[in-house]
Order: structure tokens, then sequence, then C-alpha cells
């Protein structure tokens, strides 16, 4: 079913889209159904700029076990570029 | 029933339509070339979007003799690729279902403006646009037939509605204002076969015409050839039923 299940927040950096890199500036997770991955629900991962259109978009499509697996991996790599002082802000 | 050696023909194209407050939108429409009368049909799309599968099943009524139209219930959300757009609304929480009962009533008074449609209009959506036909078939005024496939979310708690969705589309039962078809999977998560039956339950409190089938070995879209969800046989026989049921309340194409 369609869960509606999505959280959305603000973040800065850049995304690589079908037209090249543009400016990411929001990020919109859910869990529902996937246009590409076979599953019947996926953890959705849009990198989008909402005012450069719908277009403006990075998408990816993870199992939840995946999902997971980035956020550990995510914040395992923070982790180690603070401990190496790499973090200055 | 087609015969080899009958002319067969059909237009298909986008179009643009007023929908919810007289807004202009844009719509896929598929006919059979001929004078008719034909059928209209409403076709609604999913919450994936207005995408190739719908374009596909437009034609598909147009082959078996509809006037069908498909409205982009996401033109407002601006332009792209439909996926693209989806993932927007997705994020977006979706579309009003206010706004929705508007475009596809104006989806409804399009076909029975043609001149070739016989005056009967159905619907038919899968998924979100399950959830729509049988909203519209309650909230519409003038529809002949509903067939919805799978809509989830029909029976809703009180923790799920929100703004755009304020009110559980099982609570308009009481509305229905046509014969309704509904094909669901036995293994579907939405809408799980306990909440068929509590809907079923409420249709026949209300003594509604309807038909509900729920197909064993299946899920949540099991017509989607695209997507592993797909079961042969029960789709087959699904667009099976849904052909019978159509013609018997919209009139042979």
């Amino acid at each position: 079913m369609c869960t509606m299940i999505v959280n959305q927040t603000k973040i800065w950096g850049s995304g690589k889209g079908a037209n090249g890199w543009f400016t990411v500036r929001e990020v919109n997770v859910s869990y529902d159904h996937p246009f590409h991955a076979p599953l019947e629900h996926a953890l959705n991962i849009d990198f989008v700029n909402e005012a450069d259109g719908p277009s403006a978009r990075v998408a990816v499509e993870l199992s939840v076990e995946s999902a997971r697996q980035l956020v550990q991996t995510i914040l395992a790599t923070l982790e180690r570029a603070q401990a190496g002082g790499y973090l200055s802000e | 029933m087609y015969q080899t050696n009958m002319y067969e023909g059909m237009v298909a194209e986008t179009i643009t339509m007023h929908g919810a407050n007289r807004d202009i939108i844009n719509a896929y429409f598929a006919r059979p070339l001929g004078a008719g009368p034909f059928p209209g049909m409403v076709v609604i799309h999913h919450m994936p979007g207005w995408d190739e599968w719908y374009r596909e099943a437009t034609r598909r009524f147009a082959h078996h003799g509809y006037a069908a139209v498909s409205p982009n219930l996401y033109s407002r959300d601006g332009h792209g690729s439909p996926e693209d757009v989806a993932a927007k609304v997705r994020a977006a929480g979706g579309v009003p279902d206010d706004q929705v009962i508007g475009d596809l009533e104006g989806a409804m008074r399009y076909l029975r403006s043609l001149p070739y449609v016989n005056g009967k209009v159905g619907v038919f959506g899968t998924c979100s646009g399950g959830r729509h036909a049988f909203l519209a078939a309650c909230r519409v005024k003038g529809l002949d037939a509903a067939v919805d496939c799978w809509g989830g979310r029909v029976v809703m708690s009180k923790e799920e509605l929100t703004p755009k969705q304020p009110i559980a589309p099982i609570d308009y039962t009481k509305d229905l204002s046509c014969p309704l078809l509904g094909l669901f999977g036995e293994e579907d998560k939405g809408p799980t076969p306990a909440q068929v039956a509590q809907h079923e339950q409420e249709l026949k409190k209300h003594g509604k015409t309807y038909e509900f089938h729920m197909y064993p070995d299946a899920g949540h879209g099991f017509f989607y050839y695209d997507r592993p969800a797909y079961r042969q046989e029960q789709a087959v026989d699904g667009w099976k039923k849904v052909f019978v049921f159509l013609e018997k309340y919209l009139g042979a194409p």
C-alpha cells in the first residue's frame, strides 16, 4: 500500500542528477513503494532542490537492511573524521 | 469479441481538461475510432504517478471499446519525468482528497460532453487510485460503476488522518452511489484482508451493490507486469472480471 511515511529535512551539499551537478537543499526520506527496486516497499531517499523543480533529484531506493547499514556507515565515517580532527566546524 | 477480420483503430493523445476549481490540468485520453456510442471510463493513476503503465491501461480500455481518460492528478506539482513528479508528491504527503475528487468529477464531465459517449461513465484505479475510485463513487454524483483494485487506506485510523486526507473513505460508504467491484490479494499489507472484510461489512450494512474478490497467492499490485508483485493467473482473471463488471453496468462497448 501507499504508506505515506515520509520525513523531510533541510540539508546543504551537491548532488549529481540526470542533468549534472546541482545544489541540494532538501532530503526526503520515505518508506513507501519504490519505482525501481524490486520490493513492495523500500527506504527511499531523494536528495532534491525544490526550487529547481521535480527533476532536480538524486534518488536511491534501499532495502531496510541496506538503509540501516548506510546510517551506521555514515555515522562511523563522521566519527573517524572527528577523531582525526578534520571536523573543524 | 474481436474477430481477425474486423477493423480496429484508436486515437490516443494528451489533452487538457478542467479539474478541481476549474483548473486546467493535463490528461491522457484514448478512444476507439468510430461514432460509438462508447461507454466512458475515468482511469485513476496510482501513487507512483501518471506513468507508462497508466497510459497502457488507458489504451487498454480503449481497445476494449471505452472512451477513457486518465487525468494527471499531479498536474499542479510541476512537470518532469513521472517518477520525479511522483517523488515530489510523495514527499508532500500526497495530493488532497478534495482536489482529486474535483479532478475526477471534471474527467467525468469531460467524457459526458463527448458526442460519442453513451452517457455511462465508470472509474477504475489501483493502489491510491483504487482508494480514489471508491471515494469518487461515494462523493461524485453521476458515476455508474467503480473498480477499486487493492486501494489501501480506505480504512484509516485517526492517527493516519491528515489535512489532505481528513476523512477515512470507509466513512463515506453510506453515500456510495454506484455498483462497486473490488479486487484484492490475500498477501497484501494494505489493504489487509481484515481491512477488506471491514469494508465489506460496511457495504453490507448499507445495502450497497458490490463484488469483492480476494485472490490467494497475490499481494499488492498484482496487475503490474513490470513489478515482482505481478501474478499472471490472478491478473488475467482480474482483468476479465473488470470487463464483465463494466459491461454489466456501463453497457456493451
